[in-house]
């Protein structure tokens, strides 16, 4: 009897333990399932242009000729400008949030980036067109070219009409911030009191303390939290779609519309067939191995930082 | 607030009838709030130069809070302060006038825990130096052996400069932190706790240190193992709820206690 009920025990350990292989293997399935169809489906496209299609950036559906530089370009400009404006900001927000900050200033403005971190992103699109694009072709972009005087850059040649890659990277930045910062607030509050208490009864100066120690013992968190951001911002659709002006072509003006992979799928897929259709989702392939490539960098970037500070966070 | 209820005579001639070294620091009438909730209470105490002090009492008496008060650590948190005097060489550490960068340089600090930074030894040594003094690469790294010596570390990590201060084991990384400390040259040195985090053999080292140290250095030790106190220590201060209850020589203190309070937890009667 007892032995029984030992052996019913052990068969439903089994069944829970096959269930949950089941669940996890899924996971593999699907990833795998994505690269053998995008891959199947994309190889008309592969065989017609071959590795030309990564490098060219032409794009005439009228002779039926893609090349998939133009959007691979807009895609690197937008996310490296999202980057560069959220990466710092959100780096002062987190640190303002945790070592300066009144704790009740410090919760209600953490609740508003967790609820900015909520917000569709067809929101931030939606606004980026209506508010931001009129914004930047009045003020931004005459203030940078004209009163700043650097029309002379090849990065802000011509006329600014608010489209373009400048503003939709710009929107994008104001996407990730919040889980930039929101991450980066908390790999903050992970480091021990103590240790930042012994810096400071170094003598060192909150500056100091935050630049030698608390950076340093959270490095592998802060990295984390830009790779989570870079992930969200490389593959951004809607926020993006509305503002970038669609034009499949590579400028070195910021000024100047172009697009990107995910804008161009979007933007075209409803009335794709035949080798359009088969090119578009050998971009999806490109976008899908570039996010893989970040993680797997992420991943190797993470364990270096982890063997050279000891792994703290 | 509790106004002049001291347990104990704030003239402590007496104790330091035979002893020669001068006043480092002078505590008087000091009281400690956090928010509302007081944690000290009208605190006198004396620390003489180039002895060593220990600090011994009950969990939550105010043994370290005390302490965090000599480099005004407790400034960090919102709603902590202090009232009352703390002379540090004549001059009164208290007042907002009192720069307290320069404090903390005088004033060195070692944990519970040991808090190597998330740098090479060499760098946490190298660490206060490098924020107080301008000073060559050679002149550093010949401060940091320095450090490194006084510390009686130099031997075990002389080969591993480079490494992390985290690879160290407990007690050397504790080691490393009083290197840290002395390596900008302090007057004093505060332990709160310096072993309780570390093993026998570890204590051992240190507290051997500490009696070579206090040739140079002052000393003020938390601790809540009796033996520790009366084997390193000159002075004892026993702190019960906030009061100093006593202050005495060591040997007095633990031979011949004035107070019932002390006699019953130095005998291990609660605490």
């Amino acid at each position: 009897m007892k032995q029984k009920k030992k052996q019913d025990k052990s068969a439903a350990d089994r069944i829970f333990y096959i269930t949950t292989m089941f669940c996890a293997f899924l996971v593999l399935v699907i990833m795998c399932g994505f690269f053998v169809q995008l891959f199947i489906h994309s190889f008309p496209a592969i065989k017609k242009f071959g590795f030309t299609f990564l490098v060219s950036g032409e794009w005439d559906p009228v002779r039926n000729i893609y090349g998939a530089a133009s959007a691979i370009y807009g895609t690197a400009i937008t996310t490296i400008i999202a980057m560069a404006i959220a990466v710092p900001l959100s780096f002062l927000i987190a640190l303002f949030l945790v070592e300066m900050a009144h704790p009740v200033l410090s919760r209600i403005i953490g609740q508003a980036i967790e609820l900015l971190a909520a917000i569709p992103s067809i929101i931030y699109g939606m606004w980026g067109l209506f508010v931001f694009v009129p914004f930047m072709q009045n003020y931004v972009g005459p203030f940078l070219a004209d009163t700043l005087k650097l029309k002379w850059l090849p990065l802000f040649q011509g006329p600014c009409t608010g489209f373009g890659l400048l503003t939709a990277g710009i929107v994008l930045a104001f996407m990730v911030l919040p889980f930039i910062s929101a991450v980066m607030r908390d790999v903050f509050k992970m480091v021990p009191p103590v240790l930042k208490e012994s810096a400071y009864g170094c003598g060192a100066t909150t500056w100091e303390v935050t630049f030698d120690v608390t950076m340093k013992y959270g490095m592998q968190g802060l990295l984390g939290a830009v790779f989570l951001g870079l992930g969200r911002a490389v593959g951004e659709t809607m926020a993006v779609l509305f503002i970038i002006g669609n034009t499949p072509r590579i400028s070195a003006s910021l000024f100047e519309s172009g697009t990107t992979i995910s804008a161009t799928l979007a933007n075209n897929f409803a009335e794709s067939s035949g080798v359009f259709q088969s090119v578009l989702l050998e971009l999806g392939l490109v976008l899908l191995a570039i996010t893989f490539l970040i993680q797997i960098a992420a991943q190797f970037w993470l364990n270096m930082v982890r063997r050279k500070f000891g792994g703290n966070i | 607030m509790q106004e002049n209820n001291a347990l104990f005579d704030t003239d402590f001639s007496s104790v330091f009838k035979d002893d020669p070294a001068e006043t480092l620091i002078s505590v008087k009438g000091l009281n400690f709030f956090y928010g509302k909730h007081q944690a000290l209470f009208n605190n006198y105490m004396e620390i003489k130069k180039n002895r060593v002090t220990a600090v011994i009492g009950p969990s939550g008496c105010g043994k370290s809070t005390h302490l965090r008060v000599y480099n005004r650590i407790y400034e960090l948190y919102r709603d902590q302060y202090a009232t009352g005097e703390v002379l540090l060489d004549g001059e009164d550490i208290l007042s907002p006038a009192a720069d307290v960068l320069e404090l903390r340089k005088k004033v060195g600090m070692i944990f519970q825990k040991p808090t190597p930074f998330p740098m090479s030894v060499f760098d946490n040594v190298a660490y206060g130096l490098k924020l107080h003094y301008k000073l060559s690469r050679r002149e550093i790294s010949e401060r940091v052996e320095k450090a490194l010596k006084s510390a009686a570390l130099w031997d075990e990590v002389k080969d591993k400069l480079k490494k992390q201060g985290t690879a160290l084991s407990g007690g050397q990384q504790q080691r490393l932190c009083i290197a840290r400390a002395i390596a900008v040259e302090p007057e004093i040195l505060l332990m709160d706790e310096p072993t309780s985090a570390v093993d026998p053999v570890g204590t051992l080292k240190i507290e051997n240190l500490i009696e070579v140290l206090k040739n140079k250095y002052t000393i003020v030790i938390v601790t809540h193992n009796m033996q520790q106190a009366a084997r390193v220590s000159d002075y004892t201060a026993f702190f019960y709820e906030g009061y100093i209850v006593e202050f005495d020589k060591t040997e007095n203190m633990f031979t011949k206690p004035q107070k019932k309070q002390t006699e019953a937890y130095i005998t291990g009667r609660f605490g």
